[in-house]
């Protein structure tokens, strides 16, 4: 086996390995219980509360699931990426044959594992309490799953782009959860966007997240698209607009990136630890 | 294979380093012969660590020559890489795994490297033994003392079988128990396989232990090159005369303390007492030298002052 084809093997080793790590952390468990709670409480408080002769709670699930594809790609990647720098991963990547690919396939691997594990723990309690959920099909299974994939490709190379630029992890959060939960309010994902206002309503189906919502919309409602800008499904709309954001972001992003590693080193990284330690954390 | 510069495993010619409209390395030269250790001291901010960063791979250099096993660092390909061995200046990534489990990981990536004459990579078992982290094994590296971190770090910068291996500040941070430690263990990789080692400190007692060979690095040149007694050679010939007559403390200083002593006996055949003859140590050498080159160096002081205040 060539060694490329090895390190890439090897990648894979790694996201294993860290996700079982992911799931035996209490720490990480703790903050990913809390959130899933947060959100299965907001479904639980909107389950009879009904918009159009719809259920609140049954639109705003699989809305939910779109937005977290999204904040796992852009505020996932870039938390990751910027922690990374900082405690030195990747400059340890660097160090070995080969390593940068591994370092690669072992976070797009990780990547796709945890978002799986995290739209589960949402999804699965959430059908207990919200009524109305179809049932999906081959043809809506294929759906999640390009839906799921091209979601992270066009969201995850901007946050690795904000993540190789910022200057510590705590401002790759930050630079991140800002612009996403903008986003999020006005792209109809706790509330149909139709009650937007036309101009929120046009900048909104400009990013990923509207129509990543939109398409988890259309596998698991019914076939009527009420609330919905056009009155009905847009599923090339949707694979359209996301696959125009990943063409771009795969454009710059690994541009961005080579850059950031080759200007890694051990004496940035150590400029950095002395800020972390400086800010206590 | 039979090139000249094969049998130097880092050859330096001219090293250049700005940054801006600042000079941080201004011709630097050395090298090392396969299997030496050689020390790179000098004061903090003496360019150090951008030499060593440079020899890496990891820092384009601004003029001069260099080569690592014959490579220049900044054309190095994987193949090169896997040849090396960095130990880097980490703290605390891989947190959550295992001591044994991470080596173990990154030891496969050398694998396909290996040859019929270099195993790569070592037994990763074997290797926490030599660094003694056996008992450790399968604790998460985030348990260990900041020494114990230290030794994995370098397990893992050993763990490619690295025919060059680099240490940058390894022992910055250790109490003396974990100092001596580290040292047992550079003492004991250097009966490996003629492996080359380059290692910065600015401990001067520290390199005294472990150089075949230093080379002192002051305002961004090479001061001084060579064995810890060459280099005490180099700056004083003068050896100090010190003994007691009569209750009086006496001292001469002389550049042939030998004829010295046997006059002072052969004048005075009793009442000589408490004769000790000291050639200047290496830290007198060594404060002589960088007094000698370090240039008026307000950056380091106004860093300090920072440092106060917060």
């Amino acid at each position: 086996m060539n060694a490329v084809a090895r390190s890439a093997r090897l990648g894979l080793e790694r996201s294993w390995i860290e996700t079982k790590q992911f799931l035996r952390n209490p720490q990480e468990m703790v903050w990913t219980v809390l959130i899933v709670a947060i959100f299965l409480g907001v479904l639980w408080f909107q389950r009879n509360k009904e918009v159009e002769g719809i259920s609140l709670g049954l639109l705003t699930l699989p809305s939910l699931l779109g937005m977290m594809v999204a904040q796992a790609g852009f505020s996932g990647t870039a938390g990751v990426i910027s922690y990374d720098r900082e405690d030195g991963t990747l400059l340890r990547a660097k160090a070995i044959p080969q390593g940068i690919i591994g370092y690669i396939v072992a976070r797009t691997a990780y990547l796709l594992n945890t978002t799986v594990i995290n739209l589960a723990a949402v999804f699965v309690p959430a059908l207990f309490f919200i009524d109305g959920i179809t049932g999906v099909g081959i043809g809506g299974a294929l759906t999640i799953a390009w839906l799921f994939l091209l979601g992270l490709f066009a969201t995850a190379p901007y946050g690795a782009i904000i993540g190789s630029l910022v200057k510590s992890s705590g401002s790759g959060f930050g630079l991140t959860f800002l612009p996403l939960a903008g986003l999020v309010a006005i792209s109809g994902i706790f509330y149909p966007i139709t009650a937007m206002a036309g101009w929120l309503q046009a900048v909104a189906q400009v990013f990923p997240v509207y129509w990543l919502g939109h398409g988890f919309r259309s596998v698991f409602l019914p076939d009527t698209a009420v609330a919905e800008l056009h009155g009905s499904w847009q599923l090339g709309a949707t694979a359209l607009i996301l696959t125009a954001w990943a063409i771009v972001g795969f454009l710059f992003a690994p541009r961005v990136l080579r850059r950031m590693a080759r200007r890694e080193s051990g004496s940035s990284m150590q400029e950095r630890k002395e800020k972390a330690m400086n800010r206590g954390y | 294979m039979i090139s000249t510069t094969q049998e130097l495993a880092i050859d330096v010619t001219d090293l250049q380093m700005r940054y801006g409209d600042k000079d941080i390395l201004t011709g630097v030269s050395f090298n090392a012969k396969q299997g030496e250790v050689l020390v790179l001291l000098g004061p903090n901010g003496a360019g150090k660590t951008t030499t060593i960063e440079i020899l890496e791979g990891f820092r384009m250099r601004s003029a001069g020559e260099v080569r690592v096993l014959g490579t220049d660092p900044a054309r190095g390909d994987e193949l090169w890489r896997a040849r090396l061995g960095v130990v880097l200046q980490s703290w605390r990534d891989h947190a959550k795994w295992g001591v044994f489990e991470l080596l173990n990981h990154l030891g496969k990536y050398y694998e396909p490297y290996s040859t019929p004459t270099h195993k790569r990579p070592f037994d990763a078992q074997h290797l926490l033994e030599l660094v003694g982290l056996q008992p450790q094994a399968k604790q998460q590296i985030q348990s260990l003392s900041g020494g114990q971190r230290r030794r994995l770090d370098v397990a893992i910068g050993l763990i490619g079988n690295p025919e060059v291996l680099f240490l940058d500040e390894p022992t910055v941070g250790f109490d003396p128990k974990s100092r001596r430690d580290f040292h047992d263990v550079i003492h004991r990789l250097t009966d490996l396989e003629g492996t080359t080692i380059l290692l910065t400190t600015h401990d001067l007692s520290e390199a005294e232990k472990l150089a075949d060979r230093i080379v002192v690095l002051a305002g961004g040149k090479i001061v001084a090159n060579g064995s810890a007694d060459q280099l005490a050679k180099e700056v004083s010939s003068q050896a100090e005369v010190r003994w007691v007559q009569d209750d009086q403390k006496h001292v001469h200083s002389s550049s042939n303390a030998t004829a010295y002593v046997r006059k002072l006996l052969e004048q005075h055949p009793k009442g000589i007492s408490d004769l000790e003859v000291r050639r200047a140590s290496l830290e007198d050498t060594y404060m002589k030298i960088v007094m000698q080159h370090e240039l008026p160096s307000d950056k380091t002081s106004s860093k300090e002052k920072k440092g106060n205040e917060l």
